[in-house]
């Protein structure tokens, strides 16, 4: 949705016309004790530990945010615990982030 | 206004969800947020379908809101609860919109339904309906919401705070980094505005800053008391947030919501627009 602000929907499939040749992605799964943890909310956070942005893990446990070139860091907050991973992202593509809560 | 006046802590808000004349309201844009639950009793409004006109940008007018309303089953002596997700950006702009059209018993439930999940308290995915009221809205409150003119007016006079992320106010990006970055219209921010994200008026979980810290932040931030000021940023919910940071819980006089925000200004022809990080 193009004119929104709320979190879209979380899959680990990209949405069409996203250009990974364009955009830098920083995407991946949030888990406990390997397994996904969905309704997790998850927090991008600049190389300062200033919020970007935030959205709510699916049920899968996925998570996807579109970034500027830097190092980030992933935080994850659910009921059972809260973790976090720093990712750094020096051009366009899709960068991996795993993030174990609990 | 106290906090108390204007916010509801979790715990009060469990203590209370059978409360007659306490209506909660969830506020989101994703409302299948409320389909898979809910707090118990609580109605939704669909941010986009329900408070935005279909075919002119701008919400719905005096009547729409009526019809809304009496169709939620909200009457005028209601005590109102809003929350949603997104850290209540949603719901505090439907708060601003509630104040806008006068209904004055009104709150936010202090770190939406992030606070209220963290926290482990009661969902539930059952159907809500209360029964049709006969709501009466005021004519809206042009004290609290700001247009283009004004706010090209308020360049170097005003207080302009721009409350979205730093990399959209230098121009880098142009939305939040967890959208698709598709829009077409011009980066950057208004000239002789300070950015002061709206984030940072929250805590981790969602629930606002205490009212020393808030003024602390927008001080330092160069926030001049003694004037005017107009927030904004890109489609006018997160600067809904601080609108209420400011207005509501810091008492600031005149502050208005330029709820027009990043995607008209940016997209206007003939005004100035500066980029990079700004003076402060």
């Amino acid at each position: 949705m193009s004119d929104g602000c709320a979190a879209p929907e979380q899959t680990a499939e990209l949405p069409a016309g996203i250009d990974l040749a364009k955009e830098i992605v920083l995407g991946g799964k949030v888990t406990a004790d390997g397994s996904p943890v969905g309704g997790a909310y998850v927090r991008l956070l600049d190389s300062t530990g200033e919020f970007t942005a935030e959205v709510v893990s699916s049920q899968d446990g996925d998570f996807r945010f579109f970034a500027a070139p830097g190092t980030w860091t992933v935080r994850a907050l659910h009921r059972s615990g809260n973790g976090e991973t720093r990712v750094t992202a020096d051009g366009p593509g899709l960068h991996p982030v795993a993030v174990s809560v609990g | 206004m106290s906090r108390e006046d204007v916010l509801v802590t979790a715990e009060w808000a469990e203590e209370n969800l059978g409360t007659a004349g306490v209506v909660f309201v969830e506020v989101d844009e994703d409302t299948s947020a409320y389909d898979g639950g809910h707090l118990p009793g609580a109605v939704r409004i669909d941010w986009k379908t329900e408070l935005q006109d279909p075919v002119r940008r701008d919400f719905v007018d005096r009547a729409g809101f009526e019809k809304l309303l009496s169709a939620k089953g909200i009457g005028n002596s209601d005590k109102v609860v809003l929350y949603g997700g997104n850290n209540n950006w949603f719901a505090a702009y439907a708060y601003w919109y509630f104040k806008l059209y006068g209904h004055d018993a009104v709150q936010l439930l202090d770190g939406g339904r992030k606070k209220w999940e963290l926290d482990g308290r009661p969902l539930s995915a059952d159907a809500v309906t209360r029964e049709e009221t006969s709501y009466s809205a005021k004519e809206q409150d042009p004290a609290i919401r700001a247009f283009r003119d004004e706010v090209v007016e308020a360049i170097n006079a005003k207080n302009l705070v721009d409350v979205r992320s730093p990399d959209e106010f230098a121009g880098k990006l142009l939305a939040p980094a967890h959208l698709p970055q598709e829009q077409a219209q011009r980066a950057g921010h208004i000239p002789s505005a300070i950015n002061v994200p709206w984030s940072k008026a929250a805590n981790e979980d969602g629930t606002f800053r205490s009212a020393d810290e808030l003024r602390d932040l927008y001080k330092q931030a160069g926030i001049d008391e003694s004037k005017a000021t107009i927030a904004y940023c890109r489609i006018g919910e997160r600067s809904s947030h601080t609108w209420f940071a400011l207005h509501e819980l810091l008492d600031y006089p005149d502050v208005k919501n330029y709820d027009g925000s990043w995607t008209e200004y940016g997209s206007l022809v003939g005004v100035p627009v500066e980029i990079g990080p700004g003076a402060h």
